[in-house]
């Protein structure tokens, strides 16, 4: 849980007095706040815990992380539906039948 | 050295192996505060890579499996309630309260919701104002910024229907804890790379020089474990104890000021049971004064709660370093990740839970066994 991911910022904007970011993890794009590092800019790397950017990071390392992070299967660990992770662990059917992400909640 | 190729950098991780080997001339005994760092390890087969006489002792720093049941039990009670919306991030789940978990909850009807960040629970709040929305907000350092922020949003946003449930801990009285332990073992630290991304490194020298133990700051990545033991090793060595920082690309040594101001300012301080541990002096956050009205337990009357523990489970043990995770007489046989009886079993960071998912089949009669057992004797 204490996982940080790297990702690449697309796009930024404001909203509702917060600095907001689409960030870009291998693939998986997330709403993002940047209120704690305001000076990362679009085309740069931050490492992310829970939808908020922590600390700016060099390209280089953040291909690297994500490449390991890809291969461990932590990103859908991460991004995943975590109903279906529970369900096939508990043995139990997922609460929703076949449709996952209903109860992912999406941000927009 | 059959996991060595499933490095970054297999080369690399060959030098610093053989560094750490040529280095260490004595027994010592580390622990990495992180459960993120412990799955690494488990996983990549670090621990065997490593000399035997270096042996890592796994921390209690696993959100998830330290929350107290009182708090699980809470959690299970609101979201059992109608008009709830009841929000958290996915690993707490099949986290077992006193007779069941939020996954079982959702199948008895409770509104249970899992969101990535706890800004989704608040845009639920706001979509959903005649519904009650609880966010789960627990965690170490890494995660407060997150949550403060999200507290602090509400209350700008004058979101009255939002509420968080919180059980927040911190990394260094639980550094305290260990080290006054009658039966400590740990002579150093691997400290947790992102809770220090947040918090820095200043809290640390103080517990360095008292102690007399190194703090190497360290990553989640092998490679980063490997430095960070290497760094370790050499100052242990050299009789030195010092805080060091092995990871500069996401550490620096002021941590995040933003991110302290915000914790600052919606948290203070706290005492806070840690399960299976009990309770560490000043070692959590609750919400400040001027944001009570968001806490969930003022909010929600939840004081007939009891709690029961297993009797079998020894995750309390596990968490403080004492035991590995395969020394518990229920590991593998009456618990497991499909019938939990502690949450580390259960958690993506949980120590019992990397045994069972990396090292069951190794520990059984396999070579391995004998190996464990002399680390830990």
């Amino acid at each position: 849980m204490c996982l940080a991911v790297p990702g690449k910022v697309v796009s930024t904007e404001e909203r509702d007095g917060a600095r907001m970011a689409q960030v870009d993890f291998g693939g998986v794009l997330k709403t993002v706040c940047l209120d704690y590092v305001p000076e990362a800019r679009e085309g740069e790397y931050v490492i992310v815990h829970v939808g908020f950017a922590l600390q700016r990071l060099d390209e280089e390392s953040a291909r690297a992380s994500l490449d390991l992070f890809a291969r461990l299967g932590l990103m859908e660990e991460e991004f995943g539906d975590a109903w279906e992770r529970a369900a096939e662990e508990a043995g139990m059917p997922h609460p929703d039948g076949d449709t996952g992400d209903a109860t992912q909640e999406v941000v927009r | 050295m059959k996991y060595i190729q499933e490095f970054n950098d297999p080369d690399l991780a060959r030098r610093l192996l053989e560094d750490i080997h040529a280095t260490a001339t004595r027994p010592w005994a580390m622990m990495e505060v992180c459960g993120g760092q412990t799955h690494s390890i488990i996983r990549h087969g670090i621990d065997q890579l490593l000399p035997d006489t270096v042996e890592l002792i796994h921390g209690p720093g696993c959100p998830v499996c330290v929350t107290p049941l009182e708090v699980i039990d809470k959690a299970l009670e609101i979201a059992s309630r109608p008009g709830v919306v009841f929000c958290s991030f996915g690993d707490m789940l099949r986290v077992p309260g006193t007779d069941r978990d939020l996954f079982r909850v959702r199948g008895e009807g409770g509104d249970v919701r899992v969101v990535y960040s706890p800004l989704d629970a608040l845009d639920i709040a706001r979509r959903n104002p005649d519904r009650q929305v609880v966010f789960f907000g627990i965690g170490f350092e890494t995660t407060a910024p997150a949550n403060a922020m999200t507290v602090h949003q509400a209350r700008r946003q004058g979101l009255r229907n939002f509420s968080l449930l919180v059980s927040h801990v911190r990394v260094p009285p639980a550094i305290e804890a260990i080290m006054d332990a009658p039966e400590c073992r740990v002579q150093a630290f691997l400290a947790a790379g992102h809770v220090c991304s947040v918090m820095g490194t200043t809290e640390y020298p103080s517990l360095a020089e008292r102690y007399r133990v190194p703090i190497v700051v360290t990553g989640f990545e092998p490679l980063d474990i490997l430095e960070g033991v290497r760094r370790v090793v050499r100052q242990l060595e050299r009789g030195e104890h010092r805080v060091e920082n092995a990871y500069p690309r996401a550490v620096r040594a002021e941590g995040n000021p933003g991110a302290l101001r915000m914790i600052e300012e919606v948290f203070e301080v706290s005492d806070r049971a840690w399960r299976g541990i009990g309770t560490i002096p000043r070692s959590g956050w609750r919400l400040a004064e001027a944001y009570r009205d968001f806490d969930a337990e003022y909010r929600f009357d939840v004081t007939g709660v009891r709690t029961r523990e297993s009797a079998l489970c020894r995750s309390g043990e596990v968490l403080q370093g004492l035991i590995k995770p395969n020394e518990c007489e229920a590991f593998g046989t009456t618990c497991t990740p499909r019938t939990p009886l502690g949450a580390t079993m259960v958690s993506s960071e949980g120590a019992c839970a990397a045994y069972y998912l990396y090292r069951r089949l190794a520990a059984a009669p396999a070579p391995a066994a004998p190996e464990e057992a002399s680390i830990v004797g």
